[in-house]
């Protein structure tokens, strides 16, 4: 499905210094089994946002103004690391956030993040100490995907992207139908090739 | 002569539809398996587009992360699950997809029904909406976990976008003394290399320590493959697998069988074929291992005692250490052996075959659950179960105090009705010790099938080898 283009975001980032945050604290199992994409910003970090009695723990980053309503996220490595579950992208969209900063990612939850519109952004480990400070600092951030910069205050750094993954982004593209229809001939020759070297491949399950 | 390549190379060059501008490749996806929670949103993506399977014969389906483990049969009392199932089945029989019963003997857990049919074979690509995809590579396939969005590209399309990975070899060599498994193995590579250690490679796992294991020991360590950042696990096919797959279920039958073995005896890794990285773990040298932190990369031998943050290096190693302990409750300098359990769970699609339950019941026969501790044994399919059950291991575990189960994802992820209340301390043969993985505020101790039935025994982290000299 086609997704919202993401060109320029300008916003404080919240900083979530921690190694490791995996998807299972993004998105905890329990809400899993709520099945629509939508609505599930609410639990985003639930149990990070909330104490046990319910109500909201004053000294988390996204419960505190200005970061509450942040739309950019700088983390430590290995950010969303663990569990495939596509919902913590969900969630994160769901609250409004478009762009996350880390040293490191979770290869599937980086994936996740092209196929919704939100920009994954690695930097190394020093650039990143940069930036935690200055979102701690709430200083606002400005993204700039089609230059790959992101500029706070004085400071500008410059980030990668293939191109493929930027053009996605900046057009929101639908990654099923440009793939049908870039390669649909292709798909069709692999098939009948396969079928031929090794036909035990196309035997209806029994 | 052609160059060498290694499996990983043969597998992927045998499914390139065509290479993307931008270093991508389309890679078609042979097979997929769907459960009921990374489905939905794809289905619901297929209709919107007016799409239909391209090859609906390619996809299992199979209820397994949010249903209930204490009984069969009846309705799923919780309404949230009861729906999550209803809309697979539903979907599956809308898009004209195979799906095995909740009631029936197929059910299971993703990657243990997938081996067990014979759905998992060598040579295929393999995908699932589940990180622990990373299993069915113990069969010489290339299989990773995808997210909901690409669940829905495979459905429609039969191909995915990929970039190709680097290579790194594990060899094993030396073997493992009594008690200490694949889990262990794993565990102590993952502590070893790290939770970012493999990322960026796909793995192969190979030496003569491979040869000689299991299938389920090669599917445990496969499986666990992700907790070291790859996305890929990959043990060639060898005998052992071959003899697996004969007269199973989806597996090719008769002259079939013979045409795919000959392919499927081309699967391993040529002579003088170079990895991008080599390590190298001599097995008689690793004990059982248990985690202590909040990341599978967290763990040690038993014989140990809990680390002390301030003495490790990495800056970000410390703060997360720090972190877990006080999340884990737990002390530094504490002997593991001194950590006491609240409850034990032996299952899940890392430790719940029927060689992980022998193993378990090995540990328990004649002895009791220590009073105070709740523990539940899952088999990881209605087929596990049965075979169990055959050989009277049901009986052993019920009577030594263990809740004997139906087959399900169970405690593994804390969706279901088996979760750990806030304090809670789990010995537990899962794959996660995330902070809520088992339930909101519940402490998870990775282990093997042996060191957590020992833990149940006694109440405490145990070295199984001293309980059953």
């Amino acid at each position: 499905m086609t997704t919202q283009p993401f060109t320029t975001l300008s916003s404080v980032a919240a900083p979530l210094p921690e190694e490791n945050i995996d998807t299972d604290i993004i998105f905890p199992a329990r809400f899993l089994l709520l099945t629509a994409r939508e609505g599930l910003g609410e639990h985003a970090f639930a149990d990070r946002k909330l104490d046990r009695a319910g109500n909201e723990v004053a000294d988390f980053v996204l419960n505190r103004t200005p970061w509450r309503d942040a739309q950019i996220i700088v983390a430590g490595a290995n950010f969303g690391t663990g569990s495939s579950r596509e919902q913590a992208v969900w969630a994160l969209l769901g609250r409004g956030v478009r762009c996350v900063i880390a040293p490191s990612f979770g290869e599937i939850f980086h994936g996740n993040c092209f196929r919704n519109g939100v920009l994954p952004v690695k930097l190394e480990a020093a650039m990143a100490l940069q930036l935690l400070q200055a979102a701690e600092e709430a200083i606002p951030f400005a993204i700039d995907l089609p230059g790959q910069t992101i500029t706070v205050g004085n400071l500008q750094f410059t980030f990668q992207i293939d191109d493929e993954r930027k053009q996605a982004l900046l057009n929101g593209w639908d990654e099923t139908a440009q793939l049908l229809n870039a390669n649909a001939d292709a798909i069709t020759t692999f098939e009948t090739r396969q079928r031929t070297q090794q036909p035990w491949l196309y035997e209806a399950l029994s | 002569m052609e160059r060498p390549q290694t499996l990983y190379e043969k597998l992927w060059n045998s499914h390139v539809v065509a290479e993307l501008p931008g270093g991508d490749t389309l890679l078609y996806i042979d097979r997929q398996l769907v459960h009921e929670v990374s489905s939905p949103q794809a289905f619901a993506a297929l209709r919107d587009a007016g799409r239909r399977l391209r090859r609906p014969e390619t996809h299992l389906a199979v209820a397994d992360h949010a249903v209930p483990t204490r009984q069969r049969g009846g309705e799923v009392a919780d309404p949230l699950a009861r729906a999550q199932v209803a809309e697979l089945v539903e979907n599956a029989d809308a898009f004209d997809m195979r799906y095995l019963p909740l009631s029936g003997d197929g059910q299971g857990i993703v990657h243990v029904i997938g081996p067990e049919s014979g759905f998992t074979l060598p040579g295929i690509t393999l995908v699932c909406g589940d990180s622990h995809t990373t299993t069915h590579g113990a069969f010489g396939a290339l299989a990773f976990g995808i997210g909901a969005s690409e669940c829905g590209t495979v459905m429609a399309a039969q191909c995915l976008k990929q970039r190709r990975a680097k290579t790194l070899r594990v060899w094993l060599d030396g073997e493992l003394g009594p008690h200490v498994s694949a889990k262990d193995i794993a565990l102590a590579l993952i502590a070893q290399i790290g939770s970012l250690g493999a990322q960026g490679y796909a793995v192969e796992y190979a030496g003569p320590a491979v040869s000689a294991m299991s299938m389920a020991a090669r599917l445990t360590l496969c499986n666990m493959t992700i907790e070291a950042g790859s996305r890929i696990g990959l043990i060639a096919p060898d005998e052992t697998t071959f003899a697996w797959l004969r007269c199973r279920r989806f597996a090719p039958q008769g002259a079939q069988f013979d045409q795919a073995l000959a392919y499927w005896r081309t699967l391993t890794t040529d002579e003088g074929a170079v990895f991008d990285r080599e390590i190298r773990l001599d097995l008689t040298e690793i004990a059982p291992q248990i985690s202590w932190g909040t990341n599978p990369d967290e763990a040690a031998p038993i014989s140990g005692s809990v680390p002390d943050p301030a003495a490790m290096q990495d800056d970000g190693r410390r703060r997360h250490a720090e972190k877990a302990l006080a999340y884990m409750g737990l002390e530094p300098g504490t002997p593991f052996t001194e950590i006491p359990i609240s409850h034990v769970f032996i299952g899940s699609c890392t430790n719940g075959r029927i060689e992980d339950l022998r193993a378990a019941a090995e540990v328990v026969r004649g002895k009791q659950v220590a009073p105070g501790v709740k523990a539940i044994v899952v088999p990881g399919s209605a087929a596990t179960r049965r075979v169990a059950e055959s050989e009277g291991l049901d009986r052993l575990f019920i009577d030594a105090g263990f809740e004997w189960r139906f087959a399900g994802c169970s405690m593994c992820v804390a969706m279901n009705d088996d979760r750990l209340q806030p304090g809670d301390r789990c010995a537990s043969t899962s794959n996660r010790n995330f902070e809520g993985r088992q339930g909101a505020g519940g402490r998870t101790h990775l282990m093997s099938p042996a060191m957590a039935a020992a833990a149940g025994i006694t109440g405490h982290l145990t070295d199984v080898r001293k309980l059953v000299a």
